[in-house]
């Protein structure tokens, strides 16, 4: 980015991790809007590109290798399905499988028999869909440390938020062991495989992993994780309720909008229910957590730009499937080749732009010395604990 | 600052105290140092001090213990967390975030400061310890010494009055250690903290600290007093301090520094009684050829940086070899090479003119064995006597073949026990058992001193030595200066990946300070090593002081 361009936005605050996820989750939503096999490749392709170009060299960002090789097995499993069970419309027959004949009871049922190239495309489109679906959380996971947008958290849900985060992050150390203990068995000269080595690996794995976790929780308690504040059991109750209540309305809203079956009527109240119910829940929840924030990430114009690319993205894919199926579904009986289109394209190409955009996301907190003194920091306690915090700072 | 006001714990289950009446007053601003045998009960004390013994662990907690005033039977540890600070053997076990400044800030956010308290406490903590240039890494990143480092700046950027570590350096090297510790003691004097801190070599702590709380076992009682006063007593003591006591030095004293100047008169005792020969650098090595030997040895981590950089390493029947060097030397990989377990990237690792990491994994278990830094990964089975039968069967001895040796190492573990309630020192040596069923020719070990306490670590120097003996080649990696000094024919030195120093353990030890044990420091230029040089060479001339011979009289005191 040119030196014009960096001024006009502003200091090189690293991009909110916020700002990371909504643009994965507007890949996500076009995604799940389309099963052409070149634009869900341009997606993925997309999101590897900000990725090379945006990750830092961290346990979380080494993932997304995973994540890419997670989808194609996705996809292999989708298509091993079909061709074993799958039914065999279509004229195209690539193959004959030798078909077992099942009882009557099971009709519409099938093993084995023609594979056919048009529903091989269909299995392959509707595996690739998912795929991409996954790539694209797995670039927000790479991209945005589930640690530091822990930080960005209300209040009410940090708690949860943390073990969540704690009880994920244990999984390199899990492995470690288990390459320990592997490495163990073979200098007991015992074989690595089979259901009784399994138990012999995982029996120490699991102690340790116990251990760990205990170590963990006790170090957590020590450091006044879990501090109690000032609220009501009543008013712990209600802000319980309302969090999960409207967490339902909003899952119910989000079904709605994205399965196009169902009506607008229903989704559009849920959804409004569903964010009211929840941000009066999180208010109240979040006055019981007396906690402070060191250096928080700040949402400036560059993080809003890449969450908006992200929200474009997906109005864009919307709008192409409002155009009609032709090339947000390509036909797959007769089976014909995919097109592409202007509007879904201009999508990839935002869809892309975080690359150049966004700063480089480098390890915890890229800001320059200056501007990190002056980062006004945000408080969010209540003023009992300002108090005690006049108190501890007068020491 | 502590009190314990007549406070034992029983664990819910046991038929017995861990603690029992423990009445004494920490005063402000002291490092005091907790010692005792493993199972003594030092960290049921120290979690007494934090209040998660009984919060956290179960169990009855009798009498009061106040921390800072506070009492933990009404405050449980969160409510402590501006008080008391915790820190345990393991820092990464127990770091929550995964940078150093989210770590360093973890206390603080969650005692609500204000951002700007915050801000300048995470910076100061950084300067005080050493960390500045690491504050931006990941935790994953860090040595082990910065590691402890950064736990210890965790528990103390909420300002505590008391900080409590169990242990905190058992798995560093001696510089990183040092290090660690000379961060405490300026805590101590700049700061006024009020340290409390157990650890096994007393060696490495004992001249930082005011005073000592020594624990002999499960219920009896505590001393509690100046080092010297108190070490005198102990069961467990550092090597000056034993040295003091057989030459009969009053008062006791603690220190290296202190020893040397009280020194001369017992090296003039000594006159020309010659080090054992053993030790002695003039004598040709005792050792028959090489078992195993590494050439030209390369080995890379995964895609990173080369680990080792062309070894060349002889492993000899008959001896043993000590693997120093700093924490990420390469130690950890050379024994997995050497094993077998690894593929040589460059360089050769041969056992008797054949490439061993050729051998199969069955055929290498009693060829070349390796009991690695964790002895727990090799157990998995319900009791002793199961994995002692599993250990048979592995290695083709005859049924109670292993229990007979592990009743050999280490006589009266019970075979219904299950593995995981040994004691380390039990249970190093029924790994070692194990590994032993099947008459290998080379005994590897990685770090086995780690956790054991002075008698169980001076148990396995008779076992190795007795190995070595009877033509066994045994190599193994230490930290612990005392143990190989006691234990090596010869040190191998590895730094970044090379052998810097390959030769007689007296010619290794004596030319470097980090290396060098006590005893070594105090009696310089003598090349003694142990006390129990001394004492032989003591013994086989003059008369000893009638209070010392008492001492040799029962051996285990020196321990």
């Amino acid at each position: 980015m040119s030196s014009t361009g960096a001024r006009l936005l502003g200091a090189r605050l690293p991009t909110h991790p916020l700002a990371w996820w909504i643009w994965a989750l507007g890949l996500a939503a076009a995604a799940s809007r389309t099963t052409n096999p070149l634009l869900l490749v341009l997606i993925v392709a997309a999101a590897a590109f900000v990725v090379a170009a945006r990750r830092r060299p961290t346990t979380w960002a080494r993932g997304f290798r995973a994540y890419l090789i997670f989808g194609l097995v996705v996809v292999a499993i989708r298509t091993v399905f079909h061709i074993v069970l799958g039914g065999g419309y279509g004229e195209t027959v690539l193959v004959w499988l030798p078909e077992i004949a099942l009882p009557e009871w099971s009709a519409g049922i099938r093993i084995g028999g023609a594979v056919t190239a048009e529903g091989l495309a269909s299995a392959v489109y509707d595996g690739m869909r998912l795929a991409t679906l996954l790539v694209s959380v797995g670039a927000a996971v790479t991209l945005a440390d589930p640690r530091r947008l822990l930080k960005s958290l209300p209040g009410a849900l940090y708690e949860a938020g943390l073990v969540v985060v704690v009880a994920v992050s244990m999984a390199p150390a899990l492995i470690e062991s288990t390459v320990r203990v592997r490495r163990a068995r073979q200098l007991r000269g015992t074989s690595t495989r089979g259901l009784r080595a399994f138990r012999s690996i995982a029996m120490p794995v699991l102690d340790q992993a116990l251990g760990r976790a205990v170590a963990l929780a006790a170090a957590m308690d020590a450091r006044g994780y879990g501090r109690v504040g000032s609220l009501t059991a009543g008013a712990r109750r209600t802000s319980a309720v309302l969090l999960l209540g409207g967490l339902l309305g909003l899952c119910l809203a989000a079904y709605g909008l994205l399965d196009a079956a169902t009506p607008g009527s229903v989704a559009v109240p849920a959804l409004v229910v569903g964010v009211a119910a929840s941000v009066t829940g999180l208010v109240i929840g979040s006055r019981r957590m007396v906690r402070s924030r060191y250096r928080p990430d700040r949402f400036d114009l560059r993080s809003a730009l890449v969450a908006l690319c992200g929200l474009v993205v997906a109005a864009l894919f919307f709008l192409t499937e409002l155009s009609g199926p032709a090339v947000s579904h390509p036909s797959t009986f007769p089976l014909v080749w995919p097109q592409l289109a202007l509007l879904p394209l201009i999508g990839i190409a935002i869809a892309a732009s975080p690359g150049v955009l966004s700063t480089q996301v480098e390890a915890f907190g890229t800001f320059s010395g200056e501007s990190a003194v002056n980062t006004p920091a945000e408080v969010t306690f209540s003023g009992e604990s300002a108090v005690k915090s006049g108190r501890v700072s007068a020491r | 600052m502590i009190s314990f006001e007549n406070a034992s714990v029983r664990y819910s289950g046991a038929g017995s105290d861990a603690l029992t009446g423990v009445d004494l007053v920490v005063p402000p601003g002291e490092f005091c140092l907790v010692v005792g045998p493993t199972g003594s009960g030092k960290t049921t004390l120290l979690g007494a001090a934090t209040g998660h013994v009984p919060h956290f662990t179960g169990g009855l907690l009798r009498g009061r213990v106040l921390v800072g005033g506070r009492d933990t039977r009404t405050h449980p540890p969160r409510e402590l967390a501006d008080v008391v600070g915790m820190v345990g053997q393991r820092p990464m076990d127990g770091f929550v975030t995964d940078s150093v400044e989210d770590e360093l800030a973890f206390v603080m956010e969650s005692l609500a400061l204000e951002p700007a308290v915050m801000r300048r406490r995470v910076e100061e903590t950084l300067d005080l310890l050493g960390l500045a240039d690491v504050r931006r890494k990941s935790l994953a990143e860090l040595s082990s010494g910065q590691q402890q480092r950064v736990a210890i700046g965790a528990a103390l950027t909420a300002h505590p009055q008391v900080l409590v570590l169990d242990e905190p350096t058992s798995a560093l090297d001696p510089g990183a250690a040092e290090d660690v510790l000379a961060a405490l003691h300026r805590l101590v004097h700049d700061l006024g903290v009020t340290v409390l801190l157990s650890e096994h070599r007393l060696e490495r702590v004992v001249q930082y600290a005011d005073s000592v709380l020594s624990l002999t076992a499960p219920g009896e009682p505590v001393r509690y007093g100046p080092p010297g006063e108190v070490l005198a007593e102990s069961r467990v003591a550092p090597p000056v301090v034993a040295l003091g006591k057989l030459a009969g030095w009053s008062p006791l004293p603690v220190s290296v520094r202190d020893a040397r100047r009280l020194a001369p008169a017992l090296l003039q005792r000594l006159g020309d009684a010659a080090p054992p020969v053993r030790e002695c650098s003039a004598g040709p090595p005792p050792a028959g050829d090489p078992v195993l030997s590494a050439h030209g040895l390369w080995q890379r981590y995964r895609n990173g940086p080369a680990v080792l950089r062309g070894v060349d390493l002889d492993v000899r029947a008959g001896e043993v070899l000590a693997i120093m060097g700093r924490n990420g030397a390469g130690k950890t990989t050379l024994l997995s090479a050497l094993q077998g377990g690894l593929k040589p990237e460059r360089g050769t690792v041969t056992l008797d003119g054949d490439p061993v990491h050729t051998v199969s994994a069955r055929a290498r278990r009693r060829l070349v064995s390796l009991v690695p830094q964790e002895p727990g990964d090799l157990l998995y089975l319900d009791t002793v006597d199961a994995e002692c039968a599993q250990a048979d069967t592995e290695s083709g001895a005859a049924p109670g073949s292993t229990l007979a040796l592990l009743a050999r190492l280490i006589p009266g573990v019970l075979a219904e026990l299950d593995p995981r309630d040994l004691s380390e020192g039990q249970r190093l040596s029924l790994v070692l058992a194990i590994q032993l069923a099947g008459g290998p020719r080379v005994v590897l070990l990685d770090e086995p001193t780690r956790g054991l306490d002075y008698a169980a670590k001076d148990r396995l120097t008779e076992i190795l030595t007795d190995l070595a003996r009877a033509g066994t080649a045994v190599a193994l990696s230490s930290h612990d200066v005392e143990f190989v000094a006691a234990t090596a024919d010869r040190v191998a030195v590895l730094s970044d990946g090379e052998v810097i120093a390959d030769a007689p353990t007296v010619e290794v030890v004596l030319s470097s300070p980090t290396y060098a044990p006590q005893v070594a420091k105090i009696l310089a230029p003598g090349a003694w090593l142990t006390v129990h040089h001394v004492e032989r060479a003591l013994g086989a001339g003059q008369p000893l002081p009638s209070d010392a011979a008492d001492l040799l009289s029962s051996p285990e005191v020196l321990r």
